[in-house]
């Protein structure tokens, strides 16, 4: 029985240092040159990506920051995972065929559930809708944990998670379950170091979106402001931005006739409207919902023309100063501090303003900042970096077999996938996550990881022990940089299950 | 035991306590955080009733043929003395669910249990996230919502957070905000988190740091829940109490913890029951929704009895959902998301006044909103606006912190 998993991780190794070796012969001129002690090399390994591993430091080590970064700053969105991981996200449903149809499928099942000529025909289909959509979530959330444990490309895998987090959507709601791998693999992850303004319009016209704030609701008989509220107040310009209801208002008027269509039959158009009709698989932009007036938006006259507004108006929202200052020090406080210094915050901005919103080179100056290494201020995990780093420190040869039990912790811990139900996304400061009942749920968990997460490791089918890992490499490298008295407790520890689980019950692991 | 025994005799001594003497004791707790002792001390608890529902088939409107004729197939009959399956007499215009017969109705009839039709929230969106955030957050409709600010917590921070505790495995949208609140699910037994050489070792590493205080926190909470809600403890309780041949379990064992903690050192609280989104066959007297009502009033009834007949002299139990459904059944046998709702208020020392409160409207198809729904007459705002002024001796200017821009309407419910 154990054959199998062992040749599985050998796999999974071999892919890593295969990867790492590419990377070392990249060269990349640009980068500069920043020297780092282990301690920092600790730090900025655990800041970029969803905590440090031991493949991960020596990639460092060997071919300097300044490099690594460059090369994090540009990663392939199609790259491949190691291979099992790679098999198992290729075999997925979400991996088959495309969301549309999926959607459409589910959907034929939910209007059966309402119209079937039986209760059984109606209890099946109403059964198997929720069966699509359930699986669909967990399938996302597994590919997404698998990705953050395993993915070379750490930096992208932060991004993905900032910007899901940034431009949130609920599970809950209606068929956006359905929709949630598309959603980040269309709208957010090409973009997630590339264009804000090219993932601002991707999301606008996202049926997940689209769905989640009721702009498929809005129309110009029926103006729905949600949207364009939380475009403003949540993804753009921040809530003192400067901008006035009456521009709610008016944004929420471009947006009219933005909205979803899930039938694949074509809609139905008055001939007036017909040019200016817009379908990309679930997406539809209706002219006959649209609201053609002028509007007057931050000061500017916006001519009703139809979809074309929202594009001008995007690209109003990108150069406000107050969008780079509001995206900016968001990021800063998720990758840095939940203070972050006022300078590196007006660096970035300007970055950020003078390439119209190029999110790698908004990254360089944190990047690069001796802040982002330095080893005092350190920033509290929330619950999913916790979970991960956790897991990737203490088994990173391993793979994940069953993700379940980790997304039932993120759950309970009070960041579940896709589980935010409001707008504004999970936050990103520590007096959101270390009260009293979360620390010691913390320390709960870091029982059961620290004995081994058998639930997680263990082949399917079998109910045996999992051997421990072999702790020696991350004792030797972490426990050097403890404070005395996690040492101190440390040093009392009679297995490695126990020392396992009292580090990642620490003060030390509970920062970054 | 002893303790029952004590709450019993007290309850039968003359100790009635007034509105004032309940204001008295709730500015003194908000000022001065002295220990008062805790019989003497309002609770408020909320049980929030996720998915929308159908308040329509809970308090029953006996006295209107338009109802019966709206809902041919799922109504429930008017009051019968033969006909078990008929809805329970509350007065002229109403009745109550035949499923509360064993649970609830006994404490509308003994004047601890009242309902307001037409409750609810001007949110209009008939989305039940969209309609539960915002009741959760309690804020203006309309305006910037600020999405760490809910209700719960500002009252926490008018009254004494230390006492405020979230019945949840998360912290609720109501109770999120800048005044810490704990939380802790008990749909599970309560165990420790960590064995005691680990714990003691935590301890060690925590020790002067940041955090220390509130990992001592945590771990005291988390093994004062497991001793005081033991169950072995909850047994003897009960044996002792002589009732309860079938040990509870589900909603009403969950209640029952709810209870011993709020008869300890806990006085604002909150729960959340899902379970009641019934587009498709949602029963009459009996089925889907009956089964509901059965299993919430069940524990309802047993947080009554829990707290003993002291403590809930002093504490009231609202439960309030996110809309009401559809006054037309629709054609699954079911009913969809609608407006106003019903909202159930308990409470060992509720006015006088009769089951029903509230403003009110006679039933007719020009009576529903939009012709499909119950109208709000009672905000839920202004509603537990003005039950805390009375309750907690809340100042205007407080409540205004706690809801902003809201009249209270005092319904003189306590």
């Amino acid at each position: 029985m154990p054959a199998e998993p062992r040749l599985r991780r050998r796999t999974l190794l071999l892919s890593a240092t295969a990867g790492a070796a590419l990377a070392a012969c990249g060269g990349l001129p640009s980068a500069p040159d920043i020297p780092m002690d282990a301690a920092q090399r600790l730090r900025a390994a655990d800041r970029i990506g969803w905590g440090a591993t031991q493949a991960q430091l020596a990639e460092i080590e060997r071919m300097g920051w300044g490099p690594y970064v460059e090369r994090q700053l540009k990663p392939d969105v199609k790259a491949a995972m190691p291979g099992p991981v790679q098999a198992r996200i290729d075999a997925m449903g979400i991996s088959q065929g495309d969301v549309a149809a999926r959607v459409w499928a589910a959907e034929s099942f939910r209007r059966n559930g309402d119209k079937g000529a039986t209760e059984d025909e109606r209890a099946a289909a109403r059964k198997a809708y929720q069966e699509a959509q359930g699986l669909a979530a967990r399938e996302t959330g597994e590919r997404q944990l698998l990705r953050e444990l395993y993915a070379q490309q750490q930096l992208l895998e932060q991004m993905s998670w900032f910007w899901f987090n940034h431009f949130n959507v609920h599970q809950g709601k209606r068929d956006i379950r359905l929709m949630l791998s598309d959603y980040q693999d269309r709208a957010l992850r090409p973009h997630a170091l590339g264009s804000f303004r090219a993932m601002l319009g991707a999301v606008a016209r996202h049926p997940a979106m689209l769905r989640y704030l009721d702009n498929d609701q809005n129309a110009v008989r029926g103006l729905n402001e949600n949207y364009a509220r939380e475009l403003l107040e949540l993804h753009t310009m921040g809530v003192d931005g400067g901008y006035t209801q009456r521009d709610v208002q008016e944004l929420a008027r471009v947006l009219t006739g933005f909205g979803v269509r899930v039938d694949p039959d074509p809609a139905k158009v008055a001939p007036r409207f017909e040019a200016l009709y817009q379908r990309d698989g679930l997406f539809e932009f209706h002219p006959g919902r649209h609201d053609f007036g002028d509007k007057q938006l931050l000061g500017r006259t916006i001519k009703g023309s139809g979809a074309k507004e929202l594009d001008e108006v995007l690209d109003l929202l990108v150069a406000q100063p107050a969008t780079a200052r509001f995206v900016c020090r968001k990021l800063a406080v998720f990758f840095l501090s939940d203070q972050p210094p006022p300078e590196l915050v007006d660096a970035m901005a300007s970055a950020f303003l003078k390439t119209r919103g190029d999110i790698a080179a908004t990254m360089r100056p944190m990047l690069y900042s001796a802040a982002f290494t330095s080893t005092d201020a350190p920033k509290f995990k929330d619950p999913h970096r916790y979970l991960l780093s956790s897991l990737r420190a203490g088994f990173e040869q391993r793979e994940l077999v069953n993700a379940q039990p980790l997304q039932n912790w993120l759950r309970r811990l009070g960041q579940g996938l896709f589980d935010k139900q409001t707008p504004d996304g999970y936050p990103l400061t520590a007096d959101a996550w270390n009260s009293p009942g979360q620390m010691t749920l913390r320390f709960e968990v870091a029982r059961q990881i620290g004995t081994g997460a058998a639930a997680l490791y263990r082949p399917e089918g079998t109910n045996g022990p999992v051997p421990m890992p072999d702790l020696q490499p991350l004792r030797a490298r972490v426990e050097p940089t403890l404070a005395p008295s996690t040492r101190g407790a440390l040093a009392q520890t009679t297995s490695p299950q126990q020392w396992l689980t009292l580090w990642l019950s620490s003060p030390d692991f509970m920062y970054r | 035991m002893q303790r029952r025994h004590l709450l019993q005799a007290l309850a039968a001594s003359p100790l009635a306590i007034s509105g004032a003497r309940l204001f008295a004791a709730g500015a003194e707790q908000a000022s001065g955080r002295s220990p008062t002792p805790p019989m003497t001390r309002p609770r408020f608890l909320l049980v929030f009733l996720r998915g929308g529902y159908d308040a329509t088939n809970l308090l029953i409107p006996t006295g209107s043929s338009f109802y019966y004729e709206q809902r041919p197939r799922i109504a429930i009959a008017r009051p019968s003395a033969n006909d078990p399956a008929s809805a329970l007499a509350l007065n002229a215009d109403w009745g109550l669910h035949p499923a509360l017969k064993a649970s609830l109705y006994p404490l509308v009839q003994a004047g601890q249990a009242r309902f307001l039709p037409f409750a609810g929230t001007e949110d209009l969106s008939r989305s039940h996230f969209e309609t539960q955030d915002s009741i959760e957050l309690g804020q203006p409709v309309g305006g910037s919502r600020d999405y760490n600010s809910g209700f719960l917590n500002r009252l926490a921070a008018e009254l004494d957070a230390q006492q405020a505790l979230s019945f949840t495995d998360q912290l609720p949208i109501a109770f999120r905000g800048p005044v810490r609140i704990a939380n802790a699910g008990l749909r599970e037994t309560a165990r420790p988190a960590v064995d005691a050489k680990n714990r003691a070792l935590i301890a060690s590493m925590y020790q002067g740091q940041a955090l220390g205080a509130t990992v001592e926190e945590g771990l005291a909470l988390r093994e004062e829940l497991a001793r005081d809600l033991s169950p072995d403890k909850m047994k003897a309780m009960t044996d002792a109490a002589g009732r309860n041949a079938i040990p509870a379990k589900g909603f009403e064992l969950e209640a029952r913890r709810i209870a011993t903690l709020m008869r300890g050192r806990f006085s604002l609280g909150f729960i959340d029951v899902g379970g009641w989104d019934t587009h498709v066959n949602q029963g009459g007297a009996t089925g889907q929704l009956a089964n509901r009502f059965e299993e919430l009033g069940r524990g309802l009834a047993a947080i009554a009895d829990e707290l003993g007949p002291e403590v809930w002299r002093e504490t009231t139990v609202m439960v309030i959902s996110e809309f009401g459904r559809t006054f037309r059944e629709n054609g699954n046998r079911g009913t969809d998301h609608g407006h106003g709702s019903v909202y159930w208020l308990l409470g060992g020392g509720l006015a006088s006044g009769g089951p029903v409160a509230g403003d009110q409207i006679a039933l007719t198809a020009k009576s529903l909103f939009q012709n499909r729904d119950y109208p709000v007459l009672n905000d839920y705002r202004a509603v537990l606006g003005g039950l805390w002024q009375r309750q907690f001796g809340l100042s205007n200017a407080a409540l205004a912190r706690v809801f902003p821009g809201v009249q209270p309407k005092d319904l003189r419910l306590v």
